[in-house]
């Protein structure tokens, strides 16, 4: 923290400018959302809703609340799938000393190098033959491969900061390697564990790559294809795409709020390397 | 390499609440059993690179060496045609449109992303009123489902309706058709890239600089430096091995977008916003008609294009950290 701040006014004046402008397609996404559809095509546009319309938020409730539903359900299902396979996998690289784990920390670093549209057609390939198209539990395991070697690299280099007297400690104790697993390591990890589940769900609600080549004909299709249709079928109505751009937008807006510590921490933990 | 990941490592996020794995130092416990308990519980994520990785990667190499149909795809009995795919892409006339596409989307990207989220880094480094907050919501963007800004910027950036063209005309400036002109539309999508990317860029630097000790500040200060001299005798060459990765990172990341330019161009028009993963994306799902070898074919480019600038990265940091 640099201490030669006498102007500090400014510079909150400044940041509120820069936040604005940086903010500003938000804004602009809601107030689209607002207005009326004759008014859509004003020339200049109008700055403020003056005349609200809530018709785009009634059509994304009468029409996308099933896909909001199946979001919701694939996005939870990756966490626990990430978790599962990522966690133990970090103690048994960081605190187990798994050997060869320079090579697998290698595998996962590459493994976040590969374009999903490349994944996708593997994937493709793979479900037509097993008939796992269209459905949420094959798109659930397709999007859990982006947060997976995140989570480990993650999950690893917090686990191996843990300090040892505690490990230690819980051994003398007689606690076997499962039981430091459970009754130590993963609760002091829950902050790491938080980090990891909010960027698997962020990042499997916003997946559109395998949705669109996965899921595109299920019954249940997640939000991102739901607005992604929308826009192919109504390009005149505007107002009710940005109105469900604003509903899918919820999650992220809510997380941000809650656990913002925790999304500094992941962005940052992108970088951790091993 | 600890170094690094502990000097990045630490977000100083904007709750003031430090992420632990980063302030504490790696230790090294010694090993509490077996080897093979170890495999245990790495059994699953080693079945899961085996089934999720490595059989998908397969099967696009596999798809990449034949020659697939939608029939011999759904029958399985695709002619081996080898690298006789690799060298149609090679040839095929969207090939150099898609690189430089590329090369523009990928370096612009990363170019002002970057710049710009230094930029800010180094601004809210300085403590004033709100700034937690400030650096708090310029996240959002980075949170966003990627449909969803591509969208929102697809509308701003419409020819007859959109704020953009609005604000231009209001300053005098002609229209521009932002998303369906030629030369315009590959700077279009670049640009609502550069948007979604600054926050990670923000992010990143702006922990690299929390590292970055204070009295290094005084001191040269102290010797009459300015702030433009300290920034480029202190912030910029300390910041380097971040600067790296988050480049590294900015770069692989860049290079396989396709959602964003599909729904807001569809790499049109013709190809004059096609790059090279959105080129493989239109071949295999983008039209009706399926063509999924010389989609995996391009596919396979990036993975090489990918590995080769992350050996590279590594090289360079192997050196640095030698030096």
């Amino acid at each position: 923290m640099t201490t030669r701040t006498p102007t500090s006014a400014w510079r909150t004046v400044l940041g509120i400018v820069l936040a604005a402008v940086m903010l500003f397609p938000l804004y602009w996404m809601l107030n689209v959302s607002l207005t009326r559809t004759q008014d859509l095509r004003l020339d200049p546009p109008r700055w403020f809703p003056s005349e609200p319309t809530f018709t785009g938020y009634r059509a994304v409730l009468s029409q996308q609340l099933p896909a909001l539903g199946t979001s919701l359900l694939i996005g939870l299902g990756t966490v626990l799938l990430t978790l599962a396979v990522a966690a133990p996998a970090a103690y048994a690289l960081s605190i187990l000393r798994l050997r060869g784990r320079g090579t697998v920390n290698f595998v996962l670093l590459v493994a976040q190098m590969i374009p999903a549209v490349v994944m996708a057609m593997g994937f493709y390939a793979i479900y037509v033959r097993l008939g796992l198209l269209n459905s949420v539990w094959g798109l659930v395991v397709a999007d859990s491969t982006v947060a997976v070697p995140f989570a480990v690299l993650l999950l690893s280099a917090f686990m191996s900061g843990i300090p040892k007297e505690l490990l230690q400690a819980a051994h003398v104790d007689g606690a076997g390697v499962g039981r430091v697993f459970t009754a130590i390591v993963l609760p002091v990890s829950r902050n790491s564990v938080l980090t990891v589940s909010l960027f698997a769900f962020l990042w499997s609600w916003s997946d559109f790559i395998f949705a669109s080549t996965l899921n595109r004909n299920g019954d249940l299709i997640p939000i991102t294809l739901g607005i992604y249709r929308y826009i192919g079928n109504n390009t005149t109505e505007w107002n009710s795409i940005m109105a469900t751009a604003v509903v899918a937008s919820i999650p992220a807006a809510i997380l941000l709020v809650v656990a913002q510590r925790y999304v500094a921490a992941g962005v940052t933990a992108g970088a951790v390397k091993d | 390499m600890s170094t690094t990941a502990s000097q990045v490592g630490n977000p100083g996020s904007a709750g003031g609440t430090r992420h632990r794995a980063s302030s504490l130092p790696p230790t090294r416990p010694p090993r509490y059993s077996g080897q093979w308990t170890a495999l245990a519980f790495a059994a699953p994520l080693l079945a899961y690179l085996a089934v999720f990785y490595a059989l998908p990667l397969y099967r696009n190499i596999d798809l990449s060496l034949h020659h697939y149909t939608v029939r011999a795809f759904v029958r399985g009995d695709a002619e081996f045609v080898g690298l006789d795919t690799y060298r149609r892409v090679l040839t095929d006339g969207t090939f150099w449109p898609a690189v430089r596409n590329t090369l523009i989307f990928v370096l612009g990207s990363l170019a002002v992303q970057y710049a710009t989220g230094l930029a800010l880094a180094v601004f809210f480094r300085g403590t004033f009123r709100l700034s937690g907050l400030l650096r708090a919501l310029f996240l959002v963007p980075w949170l966003l489902p990627l449909i969803v800004s591509a969208s929102t910027w697809a509308w701003m950036l419409n020819s007859d309706n959109g704020i953009v063209n609005a604000l231009l005309a209001a300053l005098g400036v002609d229209q521009v058709n932002w998303l369906t002109s030629p030369t315009a539309a590959i700077w279009s999508v670049t640009l609502a890239n550069i948007w979604l990317g600054i926050p990670f860029n923000l992010v990143i630097l702006y922990s690299g600089l929390q590292n970055i000790p204070a009295d290094l500040y005084e001191a040269a200060s102290l010797d009459g430096a300015g702030p433009w001299r300290s920034f480029w005798s202190i912030t910029f060459p300390l910041l380097r091995p971040v600067s790296a990765i988050t480049l590294l990172l900015g770069f692989v990341y860049t290079l396989k977008v396709v959602d964003v330019i599909w729904v807001m161009t569809t790499g049109g028009p013709a190809n004059a916003s096609t790059t090279l993963a959105v080129w493989s994306y239109r071949e295999a799902f983008g039209t009706g008609q399926p063509d999924f070898s010389p989609a995996a074919a391009v596919g396979t480019l990036l993975i090489l294009i990918a590995l080769v600038v992350g050996l590279i990265h590594l090289r360079v940091q192997h050196r640095l950290e030698e030096a």
